[in-house]
């Protein structure tokens, strides 16, 4: 057991390094391209551009530049943003992370809740009419794009109905931060959470209800049948438990990526101050070292979210420990 | 339900189903069995049948924009059109109105006439919204579809190789699987567009232009490679063990031939599986990464680009926003629908749950 999370963890360390290399080699090692113009911006005298690769090490052979940029990045936590001046790129992150992960974490909580209930009320009633409308519902879910939901939830709370007693308590767009007014922060984030839990409970309760209905037909749910367990029993406690193990893969998958910043759309819907949309705004000035820093932030959130998983996995199914 | 037992067969076969071809002729019969009951299984659905039809009937649609541009819209989508004025129950009006809201400073668009002209409405440059929808959708279906086959031929490669080699090949492709699965799709694409776009390239005798549909074609193609890259390595390691690759091993049949003709024809099941999924994902990434303006490049249009110019018109013309969104979800619901049936039709272990 020891060896596997050990080998595990070994792993993980691996991909990191693996995706760190990746990253800087798409940022300044793609060939006909000179980074170090694209960090200076467009139109940037030559001698700006020349001070650009001075101060970067852009000058030296590759696996310098590498050590270098990680160095700055994970060890001094010196390196700065060139389109914001003096912009510190770490702090700016760990700024931002409080925004994303009350954002994310709070939409993690409806769309587990809301996935599962919905899964398992579709499987109860497989082929009747509240199953049909939950998964009628959860394809509609699917189908949206999440930023032009959040724009029709503020057209409706925003614009048009703001000024009705259903929506007039919704604040102006924005993030409170929870330790300055909790109750504004709850406020400002129900509508986020709601356009971001949407989706993924549309997702969860189809992939639930599939897993449900498929161990159904496995033998060791006749077994509970034949001596006699009440249905709601076996629903809950055998057929569920056994298919939830795919739930918890997705969950933790999800989760990492939307920590990440891959919540960046809802983010930029709703003016929510996070690391997606410091990344977006990073994106509209170029700001190459900042996306660089985000995106690696990101990758390492989903290697250690998947990580995390594997182990729950190991917890939950005794199975998988042999491999 | 064992391995698939008929030589080139591609689906779990009934019981009458003739054994491995014996004779050239009866090869090619088994052959186009499989695809002709799936043909037959998609016309029996009601569902897939209709959803097919509207698909068709929105890309004829999309594929009619020259014609509606020219012909009922009257203007060019591509031309802003500040200082045109259309007439409207035989008064001129402009196309650019004072705005009436606040201060009374500045122009809004026209908000929708419902008429031939300015159907929906113009956006900020003055430009037909509803030829453009048509314009964009075509944009967008064409940077989805073209994602979509990029993808699952890479994932068909990167998997069949991975799964059929095995060894270090496997390893290093299957890591380097890994490490691209851990990238956030949206934010790879960010950096993958950042790199690309903006810029020209030229490979040999090809140029790609900066704004070419090119660019976001590749960075959609390469995202989700992953995504179906690893269940066709599964697949392909399934099949290794499975009972008929074992019995084409022991009759001595090349490796090349067994990959050609038993492992391929199996893997394209899979894959065909997943494009209308993908395909409906790729519709949605497309119009998120122009939403976040390292998609799709002005002037060109897309059901992305609209939306993102529909946002500083959010509260004034909403519906420049609303008809690009519903064109995309009532777009992606159709193709899952249709995936949902094909799905089924291929792989009835899968209807079991149903």
């Amino acid at each position: 057991m020891l060896a596997i999370v050990l080998g595990r963890i070994l792993r993980m360390v691996v991909v990191m390094f693996g995706i760190s290399v990746v990253t800087f080699a798409i940022f300044f090692a793609t060939p006909a391209s000179d980074p170090a113009a694209r960090i200076a911006g467009r139109n940037a005298a030559p001698e700006t551009v020349e001070a650009v690769r001075k101060d970067f090490g852009l000058d030296r052979p590759l696996p310098v530049q590498y050590a270098l940029m990680m160095k700055r990045l994970f060890i001094t936590r010196d390196l700065t943003s060139f389109a914001n001046r003096g912009q510190k790129i770490i702090p700016a992150i760990a700024n931002a992370a409080p925004a994303t992960l009350s954002l994310v974490t709070g939409a993690a909580i409806l769309w587990m809740l809301g996935g599962i209930a919905a899964g398992i009320i579709a499987a109860a009633t497989k082929g009747r009419w509240p199953d049909k409308i939950l998964m009628g519902l959860s394809m509609a879910a699917v189908a949206m794009p999440v930023f032009w939901v959040g724009e029709m939830v503020n057209l409706v709370t925003q614009s048009r109905f703001h000024d009705t007693w259903a929506f007039s308590w919704v604040p102006p767009l924005g993030y409170a931060a929870l330790s300055q007014d909790p109750w504004l922060w709850f406020k400002s984030l129900v509508f986020p959470w709601l356009t971001l839990a949407l989706l993924n409970i549309g997702l969860y309760g189809r992939v639930l209800r599939t897993g449900i209905v498929e161990t159904y037909q496995e033998d060791f749910i006749r077994t509970a049948r034949a001596k006699g367990l009440p249905a709601r029993k076996v629903l809950l406690k055998h057929a569920t438990r056994s298919a939830i193990i795919p739930i918890v893969i997705m969950f933790g998958m999800d989760f990492g990526v939307l920590v990440g910043g891959a919540a960046v759309l809802t983010e930029v819907v709703f003016g929510i101050n996070g690391v997606g949309r410091l990344t977006y705004q990073a994106l509209k000035v170029l700001d190459l070292p900042m996306i660089m820093a985000t995106v690696l932030y990101a990758s390492f959130f989903v290697v250690i979210a998947n990580a995390v998983v594997d182990m729950l996995c190991l917890a939950i199914d005794p199975r998988m420990r042999r491999a | 339900m064992g391995p698939v037992t008929g030589g080139m067969s591609i689906l779990p076969t009934d019981d009458n189903t003739p054994s491995p071809a014996a004779t050239a002729g009866e090869e090619a019969w088994v052959s186009r069995g499989p695809w002709r009951r799936v043909l037959e299984g998609l016309l029996a659905s009601p569902t897939a049948v209709l959803s097919g039809l509207l698909l068709l009937v929105i890309v004829l649609a999309t594929l009619l924009a020259p014609v509606y541009a020219a012909r009922v819209a009257g203007s060019d989508p591509f031309r802003s059109g500040l200082s045109a004025k259309i007439e409207i129950d035989g008064e001129r009006v402009p196309v650019m109105q004072q705005s009436t809201e606040g201060l009374g400073l500045g122009v809004t668009p026209i908000g929708p006439t419902w008429g031939p002209q300015y159907f929906l409405g113009a956006d900020t440059q003055g430009r037909d919204v509803a030829a453009r929808m048509l314009y964009g959708g075509r944009n967008s279906l064409l940077i989805a579809g073209a994602s979509t086959l990029l993808c699952l031929a890479l994932a068909a490669v990167v998997g069949i190789v991975a799964g059929y080699v095995g060894g270090r090949v496997d390893s290093v492709l299957s890591n380097l699987i890994d490490m691209i699965w851990a990238f956030p799709v949206y934010l790879l694409a960010i950096s993958l567009s950042i790199v690309m776009i903006g810029k020209s390239y030229s490979f040999g005798p090809f140029e790609i232009a900066s704004d070419s549909l090119i660019v976001p074609i590749l960075i959609i193609g390469i995202v989700y490679v992953p995504y179906v890259a690893r269940p066709v390595r599964g697949r392909v390691l399934a099949l290794n063990q499975s009972e008929f690759i074992m019995a084409a091993r022991g009759l001595g049949i090349r490796r090349a031939r067994i990959l050609l003709r038993h492992i391929l024809p199996n893997v394209a099941t899979t894959l065909i599986v997943f494009a209308p999924m993908l395909m409906a994902l790729n519709i949605v990434t497309e119009s998120s990464l122009s939403f976040l303006s390292v998609g799709v490049q002005p002037p060109n249009a897309s059901w992305g680009t609209i939306l993102q110019d529909g946002q500083a018109l959010l509260y004034s013309r909403p519906v420049v926003s609303m008809a690009p969104g519903l064109a995309i979800m009532v777009t992606v619901l159709l193709l899952n629908l249709f995936g949902d049936v094909l799905r089924d039709v291929l792989d009835p272990k899968s209807a079991r749950g149903r």
